[in-house]
């Protein structure tokens, strides 16, 4: 791997703007995604999902469904092989595949509303769903359990029978508890000690969606000699493939994915529902099937992220020093364990400095969807809580809440929750430029009327993720090159690879086409998650360039009968190092490469971990809180963050827009209802609250570059880490404004309005507690 | 020697100590060091020969790609972490 990160190199594309490579196909309508593909004789899927949230299936008869005329195929999860329990990192999670074949299609019991039962391929939707109408689903209904709090109780009913406590007390006793993780340094009684002011309160965040616009979809094809290819939107080819033939119980090799392009993922597209599905009838049936889910389906049955309950402590010295952490967070996994809450455990306490702290983390099942990633996974429940308690002891010290953040910035040697320590990263630089910019500096008019406003801050740590890429790069003979990945591109990372071939080559952004390959065309490459792609990927392609410029050099030495040590490449073309021929241009060169030895083709392949950053986000926001009805607006809103450097500031801004946009759709609106029963009852986007952009101000982006010394440009993920500081933002806006600290999200006008009222608000004509 | 940060949850197996220190030029060679003190720390740290898999491993703070495999200095230090994951 090349050294260095950059710094003080002039980039030529690096910083630039061009235009997407995508973008025509986007605007048209021409880009093709899983649901536009169609082949020849295909059938159409549908899955019959559990009415209950806890059940045990007694019997399921799809004799009458199978004798409906254009019924090609039926799978119940009896049709599925019996893999055995074992948990593997997969990507960047573990994944358990027993867990995940009995939530593809469920066995003995159903464990949500939602849960997949049986699945039909028919000659049209009509008659599939016809079919579905006809399969006999005996269930035997069990109590659900619903919040982690419940689940955890002794006397709560158990999801899963041999489910043991990870990490806890050695105990027999079936629990939906799945494991306990403990962070723990310091002394925390000599830590609350030294405090003057501690501040201790208890947080509840909802289940939340990640709101993408595509729904999930698959369609297989299945050859006589069993050769299976699926095309799908996903943000990991290779994992879907994976996963599959986990579940399946298939050769690797008899697979292949073929990513279609993705309309939104945020995490939710990095593990599998219906693509084994699609496999399994596509087999059975002899034709290609394609399945399509509904948005209720999307939000019934995909994996939304987790809701949570925390409890924090935080206490501070009179100079506005942190000086010790005791918190206590449970999330919801779903139906099978794994929530995000160690991840949120150790992002916690990300953009701070503590000597003595203990967050002791649950991982908590619940008869709710099994959760999946989103952007940055378990940070924004976590930050919620830290982010407010920081604010509300600043605000008890007398102190500016940037000036406490900067007192506890954390910075190249703080440790982390884990224990390894930060290499240099760019908080201080984020909370100074947040500090200093034009929206901190304005002043806020604040009004005595029932309009009350407020301004807040919070910052969020995200550490990003490394993993394994590939990439090709072809030389065309007019100069110009193919850039071949195995990144899905949910983000502009086409582009953004594309910049980076182009910057190294001495060629122009749009003389690079970018395409995202299938399983059989690329090398391995880990899911597009964890903010990965542009640093991971891109480290690939840079890698990749260098490769070529070997190739061009050692053409070039040829050519001149020189050895390839005595020239090198600089500036799109070789130069000789000694007096002598004129140098060559890269197109001269590739336009030769016939006569040199062939075709020129740059590879590379990475394991990107040792060149991992982690990134800091930063929210500013300014609210105003309508005292009489609890709705809150955000009226003006600057987001910074930290990009190490940004390749294309423009994608980098829009993550930053995108990842705030979510955040505070998150923080007032969006959460999963549920009856007593367990059924969700907001499954459609009219009642489950994503914000639009007359909700929204324009979200003025700030890019901080403190260069990733990991990597040769200094690039660190951008993709994730804007979405944790909103909720928490958002609520020191509202506590500026009302003197009220919200601790529940999403904060809706009901809940604003309840906590006004209990905090002493009342209607316009009342006199109002104070503020302050 | 190097450094072995023991996590919380393990320190009843290493009579509350939360660090060690461990002789080895890889994480495998440590775990081996450690495990003939606190013998209760191997079936916590490797499975089937590996690292099991809701378990990372840091040298010198940064997540090493060849798990109990992965090279360690006369100094290092070494923490046993989760996972990271992402979006």
């Amino acid at each position: 791997m090349s050294e260095g990160n950059g710094t003080g190199r002039e980039f030529r594309v690096v910083g630039t703007r061009p235009i997407r490579h995508d973008g025509i196909d986007k605007v048209t309508g021409r880009a093709r995604y899983g649901a536009d593909i169609h082949l020849p004789g295909m059938l159409q899927g549908k899955v019959l999902r559990s009415p209950h949230a806890h059940a045990r299936i007694v019997s399921i008869d799809v004799s009458e469904a199978a004798a409906l005329a254009g019924v090609k195929a039926i799978v119940t999860g009896a049709d599925l092989p019996e893999v055995r329990s074992s948990e593997e990192q997969s990507g960047e999670s573990v994944t358990n595949a027993r867990d995940l074949s009995a939530n593809v299609l469920a066995r003995d019991k159903v464990l949500y509303h939602g849960h997949a039962v049986a699945a039909v391929a028919a000659t049209s939707a009509a008659v599939a769903e016809e079919a579905l109408e006809k399969i006999r689903v005996e269930y035997e209904g069990l109590p659900p359990v619903l919040s982690v709090l419940d689940a955890m109780r002794d006397e709560a009913p158990i999801l899963h029978p041999h489910l043991r406590t990870r990490g806890g007390e050695k105990s027999d006793r079936p629990t939906n508890v799945a494991s306990v993780t403990v962070f723990e340094r310091g002394d925390l009684e000599k830590g609350f000690a030294e405090a003057a002011e501690i501040v201790e309160r208890t947080f509840d965040t909802a289940m939340v969606h990640q709101g993408y616009i595509e729904p999930h979809n698959a369609v297989a094809q299945v050859n006589p000699d069993g050769q299976a290819t699926v095309w799908c939107s996903t943000q990991g080819s290779f994992e879907v493939r994976k996963l599959c033939a986990q579940i399946l119980e298939m050769p690797l090799s008899r697979l292949r994915v073929v990513p279609a392009e993705i309309g939104g993922g945020f995490g939710g597209k990095t593990t599998i529902y219906l693509e084994p599905l699609a496999v399994m009838l596509a087999a059975r049936s002899g034709h290609p099937v394609k399945l399509v889910m509904s948005r209720s389906d999307v939000l019934r049955a995909t994996g939304p992220t987790s809701g949570s309950h925390i409890r924090m402590k935080m206490g501070a010295t009179k100079g506005g020093r942190i000086c010790a952490v005791d918190a206590w967070l449970a999330y919801e996994a779903g139906a099978f364990p794994g929530s995000p809450v160690m991840m949120g455990a150790m992002c916690l306490m990300g953009p701070f400095d503590v000597d003595h702290l203990r967050i002791r983390a649950y991982d908590v099942v619940v008869n709710r969807p099994k959760t999946a990633a989103y952007r940055a996974p378990g940070a924004t429940n976590a930050a919620f809580a830290s982010e407010t308690v920081a604010d509300e002891l600043a605000r008890r010290l007398g102190i500016d809440p940037f000036e406490f953040r900067l007192k506890n910035a954390a910075q190249e040697g703080t440790a982390t929750a884990a224990g390894p320590k930060l290499r240099r990263v760019g908080c201080v630089e984020l909370v100074e430029a947040a500090r200093a910019c034009a929206h901190a500096k304005a002043p806020l008019e604040r009004t005595d009327g029932p309009r009350r406003r407020g301004r807040g801050f919070a910052t969020g740590f995200w550490f990003n993720a490394g993993l394994q890429s590939s990439a090709v790069i072809s030389l065309h003979p007019d100069g110009t090159a193919s850039l071949v990945t195995g990144s899905p591109d949910i983000g502009g990372t086409r582009t953004s690879c594309a910049m980076i071939a182009a910057e190294e080559l001495g060629l122009a952004a749009l003389e690079v086409r970018p395409v995202v390959a299938d399983t059989d065309s690329i090398g391995y490459t880990d899911v597009t998650g964890g903010s990965r792609v542009t640093m991971a990927t891109g480290l690939a392609v840079y890698e990749a360039a260098q490769d070529v410029k070997r190739q061009l050099c050692e053409r070039a030495a040829r050519t001149w009968k020189v050895e390839p040590d005595q020239v090198r490449f600089e500036d799109g073309r070789v130069v000789p190092l000694t007096s002598g021929p004129e140098p060559l241009p890269l197109a001269s060169l590739a336009k030769a490469s016939a006569k040199t030895g062939g075709p020129i083709v740059g590879r590379a392949t990475v394991n990107a971990q040792r060149a991992n950053g982690p990134s800091f986000a930063g929210l500013l926001v300014d609210v105003e809180v309508d005292t009489e009805t609890g709705r809150v607006d955000v009226t003006r809103c600057t987001v910074f963050q930290d990009a190490g450097r940004a390749i294309h500031p423009a994608y980098v801004e829009g993550q930053m827009q995108g990842g705030s946009a979510q955040g505070i759709g998150w923080a007032l609106n969006e959460e999963y209802v549920y009856d007593e029963a367990g059924r969700l009852l907001n499954d459609g986007f009219l009642d489950y609250r994503m914000p639009v952009t007359l909700d929204l101000p324009m979200i003025e982006p700030v890019i901080i570059e403190v260069p990733n010394p990991g990597h040769p440009y200094g690039v660190r993920g951008v993709g994730e880490a804007s979405i944790v500081p909103p909720p928490a933002a958002v609520a020191n806006a509202i506590a500026d404004a009302t003197g009220v600290r919200m601790t529940t999200l999403p904060m809706s006008p009901p809940r604003v309005l309840a906590a006004l009222r209990e905090a002493g608000w009342r209607p316009s004509s009342s006199p109002q507690p104070s503020v302050a | 020697m190097a450094t072995v940060f023991i996590p919380a949850a393990l320190r009843r197996l290493t009579g509350g100590a939360d660090r060690a220190s461990a002789r080895g030029t890889t994480v495998r060679e440590l775990v081996d060091d450690l495990a003939a003190r606190f013998p209760e720390l191997r079936a916590a740290l490797v499975r089937d020969g590996e690292l099991p898999p809701h378990l990372a491993v840091s040298v010198d703070d940064v997540i090493a790609s060849a798990g109990l495999d992965e090279s360690v200095g006369e100094t290092s230090e070494v923490h046993f972490v989760p996972p990271l994951g992402g979006g």
